[in-house]
């Protein structure tokens, strides 16, 4: 199929090669380990492949199928057709790393304004080129704090209410460290005061949601203060679509800004590829993880781009660099970059309006039933918000799925306690009529 | 040549695409939160389409030409997988929709789960993993787990061949562990003899690649793997030259016990300009309950009426996860179709043919090259970009030059071991005029470093854009450009 040779020339070139046979190559493997019997599935043509594959998908309910209120880190959100036109160029994808830049010029400038837009975007000074995702780009920040004080501060002071899988996969990521990670206690905190209480001169970062993971959104700058009144760095974790409406962190004084960019025109394709965001001051660029393109000339005199700053990186320092990242999250970037191009500054501002006018209509909406309150009241939201139910959520979240509306997302499989909290979000895929079609279903069940 | 930036492309209140009008009503912004500058490029689509098409012919890449980068697997990526990984059923799923409803992507991840188990020769795979320098943090962390789990909390030490890439060493230093690098010997195999002296009970394991960046199947790997164990160590496998070896040996039968897997190298998913890749990591029956979770299994099996029924669940003594949600959900779905294209006969043939195709490359080159390790490879090879009679010419300059002949250059100045190395892997999908025309490019480049050295200097001549300045670069450190004129200033802000 793929593999373009002849017979004769198979021939061919096993004679300039002096072997009898392509088996002949192999002679260095020890004889019974050699040629496996693999037990797989007998190979299927192109149009055999296309039709199981749709099988496999056709089993599944999408999101477009049922009525969604599900977000907790992934949203649904439109993609103009443009994204994936350019998604798909050949020149584009089936490129990789742009080592030799002569002949990678496009990916290199892509990435350059992909920088140039999370630094905007975030309020930052530096982006690098990406991490895998927002909890690995999370993970990379806490190794930032550890090296920024060169291991003389250990202690990563984490929001219990940043996403549950950031805070997991930073705790795993440092296993084998002496990172210590703390989190505050108590998620029903409307302030940060308790985070506030846990800093001390052994910490390193301060790691707060923004919106956190129940959607609310805070003024960041009394923790900011106490953060760097201890000499700690700070750092926020945000949803990119937000930030088109609201204050960036970089103005409260983060040092470091990350997030999950899947918002910014990536599918939600079941969990991954996504795109983890990772932007920060122009002092820390030394110590910021992962790869980064700058701004040169060539030998004509042209305006060009490079990868730079590899000195950071694995394959020059080896053990002695701070992470082992080599690929970014090259075409995820290219993604979030066309998206923001097409939509500028008013289109996004459109769509996180769009975003928080809707999910407070659904709030509204919401708690006027009998039995449904805000979790958090006081506090303001962005599109999602936590939404205090009569009945156990995972019974609701059942109930909903029998009438084809996926339900939020159930905070009590993260937060002993909350198990009567629903995490709902709402996007500009909601129409009023879906909002609607929510209050009604779950006014039927507050009176079971 | 050059392309303006998108920022310079920038009309004050353009729009590249709007939204209808909320069909709710609007609720009060809160006060000092909200921004007042969002500092955004404002294009239409057209500008944005020329723009981003602009910028693509820019590139070289496997859709325009032979890309024979050594170590990254540059295959031609079929163009099937683009559409079976958009099929809705598979694009418009949440990552936290319930079990039941998802069952189609978790019976794939399934699968894929077991048909990388039975092509490794593993006990079970946590596809999570988002790259293969993550699935190296992944298993090294698993080693350590099992490890501590017994103990054995004095195995701090990993042993790290020099031939190996560098995110070996990194991930071993982001675990905590002490890096030893071992030697190769002059076959370029493992240094056995400086192998065993490391192996003491400080040990916790070694990392190997194999086939190894020289391109070499280990002659000793048995060896090396009963010498680790002996001691009480482990060995992690790197997957990235799992394309030579399909069929044709099991990493977990030659005594590796946790590997990972590169999706985007061996199973055909795009490489994507740096990105998205997957790793993952494949253990065999003792690391069992440490990969990191949720993986899916089988939680009803199927009966007369029913198929089976998946759910996620995690391992109980799992390391924890690694990323959000389950890893790249997209990525598997190519890798999957890929697997199912080809069969087991089909995988086999896929790694026959791409040790054919570089044996023939090394064949021909080493008339002109030195080739410091000439034994018969695997899927690629290493070779000398330097000559004593040529002292001016070094590999960037052919590197430079090939692309004046339409090819990518092959990796340079890696691995480390090999002066001026070239380290070029052609993959199977290169018929053999594509060979022989980047041979008689290679013989050309040959003479001109003897002739006409300033060619090779100069070089490329062709292409969009001459050498670049990485030292400006990385001296004046221009990361990012901004608006020169501001936005539309945003209404009720």
């Amino acid at each position: 199929m793929f593999i373009p040779h002849t017979d004769s020339e198979r021939e061919e070139m096993l004679r300039a090669i002096g072997v009898e046979s392509i088996e002949a190559l192999f002679q260095d493997i020890p004889e019974k380990q050699r040629f496996p019997q693999l037990e797989l599935p007998p190979a299927l043509k192109e149009m055999e492949v296309a039709q199981e594959l749709q099988t496999f998908a056709s089993i599944n309910e999408t999101s477009n199928e049922l009525t969604s209120f599900l977000g907790a880190g992934a949203y649904n959100h439109y993609i103009p057709a443009a994204v994936d036109s350019i998604l798909r160029r050949g020149e584009f994808y089936t490129a990789y790393t742009p080592y030799q830049p002569e002949v990678s010029q496009g990916t290199l400038q892509a990435i350059y304004e992909y920088q140039s837009l999370m630094a905007a975007l975030t309020g930052m000074e530096v982006s690098n080129a990406s991490h895998y995702d927002g909890a690995t780009a999370a993970a990379e920040a806490v190794s930032m704090a550890y090296h920024h004080f060169r291991g003389k501060r250990t202690k990563m002071v984490i929001s219990n209410a940043l996403h549950p899988h950031y805070r997991e996969t930073i705790r795993t990521y440092h296993r084998g460290s002496e990172v210590k990670i703390v989190e505050d206690d108590k998620q029903h905190s409307e302030k940060f005061e308790r985070l506030a209480d846990l800093i001390d001169e052994n910490t390193a970062l301060v790691y707060v949601g923004y919106p956190d993971f129940f959607g609310r959104l805070f003024d960041l700058t009394d923790i900011a203060n106490s953060t760097h009144g201890a000499g700690a760095l700070f750092a926020v974790s945000v949803n990119p679509i937000s930030l088109g409406l609201f204050k960036p962190p970089g103005e409260f004084g983060a040092d470091i800004v990350t997030g999950e960019g899947q918002p910014l025109g990536i599918p939600l394709s079941f969990g991954g590829p996504y795109l983890g965001i990772f932007t920060t001051r122009k002092e820390h660029v030394r110590r910021m993880a992962g790869r980064l393109v700058g701004e040169t000339i060539d030998t004509r005199g042209q305006r060009g781009y490079v990868l730079t700053l590899t000195a950071r990186e694995q394959h020059i320092r080896r053990e002695r660099a701070t992470s082992n990242i080599c690929t970014n999250q090259g075409l995820m970037a290219l993604a979030a970059t066309v998206y923001l191009s097409l939509l500028g500054s008013g289109g996004l501002r459109q769509v996180a309006e769009l975003c928080y006018h809707k999910a407070h209509y659904a709030a509204e909406k919401l708690t006027a039933l009998p039995g449904y309150s805000l979790t958090f009241p006081e506090t303001p939201f962005f599109n999602e918000f936590a939404l205090r139910c009569p009945r156990q959520v995972k019974d609701i979240i059942a109930f909903l799925l029998e009438h084809d509306v996926l339900g939020g997302y159930d905070l009590g499989q993260d937060y002993p306690g909350m198990e009567h909290d629903m995490l709902v979000a709402v996007t500009e895929m909601n129409s009023r009529e879906e909002i609607d079609l929510l209050a009604d279903r779950l006014a039927e069940v507050s009176y079971d | 040549m050059t392309e303006p930036l998108i920022f310079e492309l920038s009309s004050p209140g353009r729009r590249g695409v709007t939204f209808p009008e909320p069909d709710v009503p609007r609720a009060p912004l809160p006060v000092g939160l909200t921004r007042t500058i969002l500092p955004l490029p404002e294009l239409s689509e057209v500008d944005v389409i020329r723009h981003f098409t602009r910028l693509s012919q820019l590139n070289h890449a496997v859709d325009t030409g032979f890309y024979p980068l050594g170590s990254c697997t540059m295959k031609y990526n079929p163009k099937v997988n683009e559409e079976t990984c958009r099929f809705p059923g598979f694009l418009q799923l949440h990552p936290l929709q319930p079990f039941i409803t998802v069952q189609g992507a978790l019976a794939l991840m399934y699968h894929l789960q077991e048909m990388l188990n039975e092509i490794g020769g593993y006990a079970a795979t946590s596809l999570q993993p988002a790259a293969g320098a993550h699935g190296e943090l992944t298993g090294v962390l698993i080693i350590l787990a099992y490890l501590r789990d017994r103990g054995e909390t004095q195995r701090n030490k990993i042993l790290i061949p020099d031939s190996a890439h560098g995110t070996n060493p990194a991930t071993s230093s982001m675990s905590g562990l002490t890096v030893v690098q071992i030697p190769s010997d002059k076959r370029g195999n493992v240094d056995l003899e400086a192998l065993r002296a490391e192996c003491d009970d400080t040990l916790a394991g070694l990392m190997i690649t194999n086939p190894n960046t020289l391109g070499l199947f280990d002659e000793h790997l048995g060896e090396i793997c009963h010498a680790v164990h002996q001691a009480g160590g482990l060995v992690y496998g790197d997957g990235a030259n799992l394309n030579a070896i399909m069929g044709i040996s099991r990493p977990a039968d030659c005594g590796i016990d946790v590997m990972h897997f590169n999706l985007h190298k061996t199973f055909s998913t795009p490489h994507g300009g740096g990105g998205p890749g997957s790793g993952p990591v494949g253990v065999a029956q003792h690391l069992v309950d440490y990969l990191p979770g949720p993986i899916v299994d089988i939680i009803e099996k199927s009966d007369d009426d029913l198929p089976p029924l998946f759910s996620f669940v995690t391992p109980p003594k799992s390391i924890g996860r690694v990323k959000a949600f389950h890893g790249h959900f997209g990525v598997f779905v190519r890798a999957f179709t890929y697997i199912l294209m080809h069969g087991a006969d089909g995988l086999r043939r896929v790694s026959e043919h791409a040790v054919l195709n570089a044996n023939y490359l090394r064949v021909h080159l080493r008339e002109r090259y030195r080739i410091p390790y000439d034994r018969v490879c695997m899927h690629e090879f290493v070779a000398e970009g330097h000559w004593p009679d040529a002292p001016d010419v070094h590999a960037l300059d052919i590197s430079k030059r090939l692309m004046d002949f339409g090819f990518h250059p092959p990796t340079n100045y890696f691995p480390l071991i090999v002066p001026e190395a070239l380290m070029i892997e052609p993959t199977e999908t290169e018929s053999k005029a594509t060979l022989d025309a980047f041979i008689d490019a290679m013989g050309q480049i040959a003479d001109e470093a003897r002739n006409n050295p300033e060619r090779l200097k100069g070089a490329p001549h062709k292409t969009p854009f001459g050498r670049l300045d990485e030292v400006k670069a990385a001296r004046e450190l221009v990361l990012c450009c901004q608006l020169t004129e501001g936005p539309a200033q945003s209404e009720g802000a």
